[in-house]
């Protein structure tokens, strides 16, 4: 494998969204060390690994949520690593959350209406959303927790898009959703990405995400352990880095090549 | 023995209602968005009272006017005091506002006190709308009382427009639900939290001058009267609940009437005796809140 980016960014292109030798702590416990990964516009950059390999902290200090020990984060050519997560969220970072996170209280309009409050200028509105999903207009005002996982989940991404970003992070889509809603929520990403949005999702799911995505990056307990193109990968090396098994385990910098990528 | 007697204090009781539901629903309000238990709540109401006749001192506009400078003041307070001293106090524990708001209370009494002495003031006494009132059959009907209940009524139907109609209404009931997630849409959460506290603020505003015309304002008043019948009626009519503020000052009043009218010294005991009952039987309040997820 190579430099991150190198074999999914597009020659001279810079990348969209960068993070940079990422340490972040939750109180005493090392989550993440030393995370490197550029994602380059118009991608779909997976990040796959077991439960607790770090996946999810890694989005929520992208999108903000978490402040990093040290290492920074930089969107668009800007360091980002302060700014407050409802700022980068005006700036492009849309971040559907683990579990939906959708407002209880709130009917399927208003959720997308929260979504659009501090939209950036683009194509999607609420009326797209729901030419998206077809039946999302007839229940828009039904609480959403009258709803499905699977419809949750739409109303989550619709939220999302509503505010036209520029990167879309999804964490874990597929978490508790019956695998054939899982098939159908991502039969929507190609639509999406027609948008011109580049898309950093979270996935347990391997074989999902090897499916939808142009570059992947494996985590085993907050450490890179795999990272290239789903064609330049063989199922034996994401299964050694994903588990940890055999030569890859995570201590070892031999595959993590993250090492030598810095600028 | 005369039936009449129970129906007046019935009726009594309802338009009081009114004005506790005045005195709950920005303690309510405060409560369902930011989980902030305002313990100056009635102290502030008593500062809004004081303004109140400090403006009509000053510029001698007519009493009844005086809310459109105080309403204004109380909420810009209310936003400033959010995002100061109760954010940073949120920002260490929800418990941790208990504390800054006790204190709080201390110091607005104790400042009162200070500069305005122990001395009870009323507020546009002598006004044929704060002393007048009509009779039907055998019952009378204060003037001051009912537009206090219409004003409560007018307030409560604002805020419900308000939180679900517009823009930043449905950012407060957002971040009310889930604040990270509503960080994600791009919301400022203590901005949101800014506003709401000028809702409330705003409401304490009418009810500080409500409660001086009907009765009194002194230094105390805030706590042993507008902030436990507030507490009260809230936790009546069910916490975070805005109408369940009126059905919870509604209830209150009705009993404190009715105790009255058994024995004078009745009234306040039989107010407490509903509040305890609805908090033993029915802690989630006669209404309750909307399932959250």
């Amino acid at each position: 494998m190579s430099e991150p980016g190198n074999g999914t960014g597009r020659n001279g292109e810079a990348p969209l969204l960068e993070v940079q030798n990422l340490v972040v702590h939750h109180g005493q416990l090392q989550a993440l060390d030393n995370i490197s990964l550029r994602v380059f516009p118009g991608e779909v950059y997976a990040i796959i690994g077991a439960n607790g390999a770090g996946k999810s902290t890694l989005m929520r200090t992208i999108a903000g949520l978490h402040s990093p020990t040290s290492g920074s984060v930089v969107f668009d050519g800007a360091n980002v690593t302060r700014m407050r997560p409802e700022r980068r969220a005006t700036q492009g970072i849309a971040m559907v959350p683990e579990g939906r996170r959708l407002f209880g209280s709130l009917s399927v309009e208003e959720n997308l209406q929260v979504g659009a409050s501090f939209a950036r200028r683009g194509q999607w509105t609420i009326e797209r959303v729901y030419e998206m999903f077809g039946w999302m207009r007839e229940r828009r005002k039904q609480p959403t927790a009258l709803l499905s996982g699977g419809e949750q989940q739409a109303v989550a991404i619709g939220r999302a898009l509503v505010a036209n970003p520029r990167v879309l992070l999804l964490d874990e889509l597929s978490l508790g959703l019956a695998p054939v809603v899982v098939q159908r929520i991502y039969g929507m990403l190609p639509q999406i990405l027609t948008t011109g949005l580049t898309v950093l999702l979270v996935e347990q799911d391997v074989s999902q995400a090897l499916r939808v995505a142009s570059h992947i990056h494996c985590l085993l307990e907050g450490r890179t352990t795999l990272e290239g193109r789903p064609a330049d990968v063989t199922a034996d090396e994401v299964e050694a880095a994903y588990f940890g098994l055999g030569g890859a385990a995570p201590s070892e910098q031999a595959s993590a090549p993250s090492e030598g990528s810095q600028p | 023995m005369s039936i009449t007697p129970w129906i007046n204090a019935i009726i009594q009781g309802v338009l009081t209602g009114g004005l506790y539901a005045l005195f709950a629903c920005g303690l309510s309000l405060m409560f369902g968005v930011m989980k902030v238990v305002n313990l100056a709540h009635g102290d502030l109401a008593v500062v809004a009272g004081y303004v109140a006749i400090g403006v009509v001192a000053v510029t001698h506009i007519p009493v009844l006017w005086s809310f459109l400078i105080v309403v204004p003041v109380m909420a810009l307070l209310g936003y400033g005091l959010q995002r100061t001293v109760i954010q940073s106090a949120l920002d260490r524990s929800v418990l941790t506002t208990l504390l800054v708001t006790f204190g709080l209370s201390i110091v607005i009494e104790n400042g009162l006190l200070q500069f305005f002495t122990a001395n009870s003031r009323g507020i546009g006494a002598g006004l044929s709308l704060v002393t007048g009132s009509f009779k039907i059959g055998s019952i009378h009907f204060a003037y001051l009382l009912l537009v206090i209940f219409a004003v409560a009524v007018a307030v409560l139907l604002g805020l419900q427009y308000f939180l679900s109609g517009s823009k930043y209404g449905r950012l407060i009931r957002a971040v009310a639900d889930d604040r990270e997630a509503a960080q994600l849409a791009g919301a400022d959460y203590r901005h949101v939290f800014g506003i709401a506290a000028a809702l409330a603020f705003a409401t304490v505003g009418l009810a500080g001058i409500a409660y001086g015309m009907y009765s009194q304002l002194d230094p105390t008043t805030g706590t042993d009267t507008i902030l436990l019948f507030a507490f009260a009626a809230v936790v009546i009519g069910g916490l975070g609940s805005l109408w369940g503020t009126l059905v919870g000052g509604v209830v209150l009043g009705v009993a404190q009437a009715i105790g009255g009218q058994i024995n004078l010294s009745y009234e306040v005991l039989a107010g407490y005796i509903v509040f305890l009952a609805v908090l033993a039987l029915r802690p989630q309040g006669l209404i309750a809140r909307r399932a959250q997820s």
